[in-house]
């Protein structure tokens, strides 16, 4: 009776441990996924924000400094790319040529005195700088969830469960010129 | 961080406890010095508890209301939203609402029950003292004490702690106010309900006391290195703490049981050394100290 005990508790042990442990382990995969998700959903409304005052700063700056077509043209299509892409990595580049497109876009918007002090414009300014370092913070947040989930599936014995079911490494938000997170801006005086 | 969190919400349900059975306590002394009976012990008891489950749910509106705090107008400090709401991304918590308060001397708490019931406020003064990069570092610290629950506890302390500062000071003055009109004679018994009743009229605001030490300078450590990791930037937080703390200006609005959820110790005669020990905060260079050595 003592051996039968002895032998369904070692195989109790033998397989119920590592099931136990595969549960757990899975399940934290999971989790760290929809982390992940989740803050890349934050990076997004925020790139999906930006991308609808560009048509709104076109107009404004159209106003005043129509025959600049080139760098209007340059945003509009930066949108429109911005508007077709669907990974992470697409959306990611195209973020990176609307923010330069924007750059040059308020370079130029300097040699118009008028169009700086106008009202309208002065708000979509704030309100896209604002955009920009909201942008920033949810990078931050959703490249740490992202390493935090990556680092996960790599570590054993995570890694094994990671591959048994499938879960793949997500991409970095990246951006350019690394450590450079300021707005696109102009300054005031 | 998520100890923090369980221990923070630990601590807030230990002191709903306690408040419910200090004043049941109080009540107790009460009823049988002015002869209303045990009656009054339940009568009290109730009276806690519905304080208790009020301040747990509207605390936060309670000390914003206090504190003559105004919600912020967008339009007029863009910035200061935009600043709130990006670091609450950074925290990856929802944004919480923003107030002002109408005084120059630069200061900033938070207040609220949960990240998703949550406030920040800041004075006039901080908008005007510090640059951009100081308040982001600001902001950050306070969205930390959001993120690890501080907020909760340090919130029913002030309404709590206050209220059985308010009970025991009122009860201690009618109290010997009784005593020398009537002298009147009791039993032994009485004698010793008496005493009882001095002892813990007088106990009962150092309990408060040491309820608001458990805010301990630890958590304004924690949520200064929270904050520098949100920010990237702890060199914002340490020179903002500096100009908070050598401001002269006080804080109209702030008291002593509200003192302690402020960034920076609003009353002025708390920051000199001297009452270092006895300060809910930890004093301003150590802090920028360890900001810098980051």
């Amino acid at each position: 009776m003592g051996a039968v005990f002895v032998t369904l508790l070692f195989i109790f042990i033998v397989l119920g441990v590592p099931l136990l442990i595969l549960i757990l382990l899975y399940n934290k995969l999971v989790r760290l996924r929809n982390r992940s998700e989740n803050a890349w959903h934050q990076i997004d409304v925020q790139l999906q924000k930006r991308a609808d005052l560009v048509p709104n700063l076109v107009e404004t700056v159209k106003g005043y400094a129509a025959h600049e077509k080139g760098v209007l043209e340059e945003v509009t299509k930066a949108r429109s790319i911005y508007s077709q892409a669907g990974s992470v990595k697409e959306k990611a580049d195209a973020t990176n040529m609307l923010t330069s497109a924007l750059k040059s876009l308020f370079a130029v918007v300097e040699n118009y005195p008028e169009l700086k002090a106008n009202q309208n414009f002065l708000l979509l300014q704030e309100e896209l700088s604002g955009i920009e370092s909201k942008i920033a913070y949810a990078r931050q947040f959703y490249n740490d969830t992202v390493m935090n989930y990556n680092r996960t599936q790599q570590l054993f014995p995570s890694n094994i469960v990671a591959s048994l079911f499938g879960f793949t490494l997500k991409d970095y938000f990246e951006i350019e010129e690394p450590g450079k997170r300021e707005a696109p801006r102009v300054d005031f005086k | 961080m998520y100890e923090q969190i369980a221990s923070n919400k630990r601590k807030s349900f230990l002191l709903l406890f306690l408040f419910i059975i200090l004043v049941g306590v109080l009540g107790w002394i009460f009823g049988e010095i002015t002869g209303a009976g045990n009656i009054f012990v339940f009568f009290a008891m109730a009276i806690a508890l519905f304080l208790s489950l009020t301040t747990f749910f509207f605390g936060d509106k309670m000390v914003l209301a206090i504190s003559r705090a105004k919600p912020v107008d967008r339009k007029e400090n863009p910035y200061l939203a935009n600043a709130v709401e990006g670091l609450a991304i950074a925290a990856g918590i929802p944004a919480p609402k923003t107030y002002i308060i109408e005084d120059s001397a630069p200061n900033a708490f938070a207040t609220g029950k949960d990240p998703k019931n949550s406030s920040v406020a800041v004075t006039t003064g901080l908008l005007s003292k510090l640059n951009r990069l100081e308040l982001e570092g600001v902001i950050a610290h306070e969205i930390s004490h959001i993120k690890n629950y501080d907020i909760r506890y340090a919130t029913l302390v002030v309404v709590l702690v206050g209220t059985v500062t308010l009970l025991s000071d009122w009860m201690r003055r009618s109290f010997f106010y009784r005593s020398k009109r009537t002298k009147r004679a009791s039993g032994s018994g009485g004698a010793l309900i008496l005493l009882v009743a001095i002892i813990l009229a007088i106990l009962a605001p150092l309990i408060a006391q040491l309820l608001r030490f458990a805010i301990s300078r630890q958590t304004e450590y924690l949520a200064d290195a929270n904050g520098a990791l949100l920010t990237r930037y702890p060199e914002g937080l340490a020179s903002a703490l500096e100009k908070i703390s050598k401001d002269k200006e006080p804080l109209e609005s702030a008291n002593k049981a509200t003192a302690h959820l402020y960034i920076v110790n609003p009353l002025l005669e708390h920051r000199s050394k001297l009452n270092d020990l006895f300060s809910t905060h930890p004093p301003a260079e150590e802090r920028v100290r360890k900001l810098r050595s980051m």
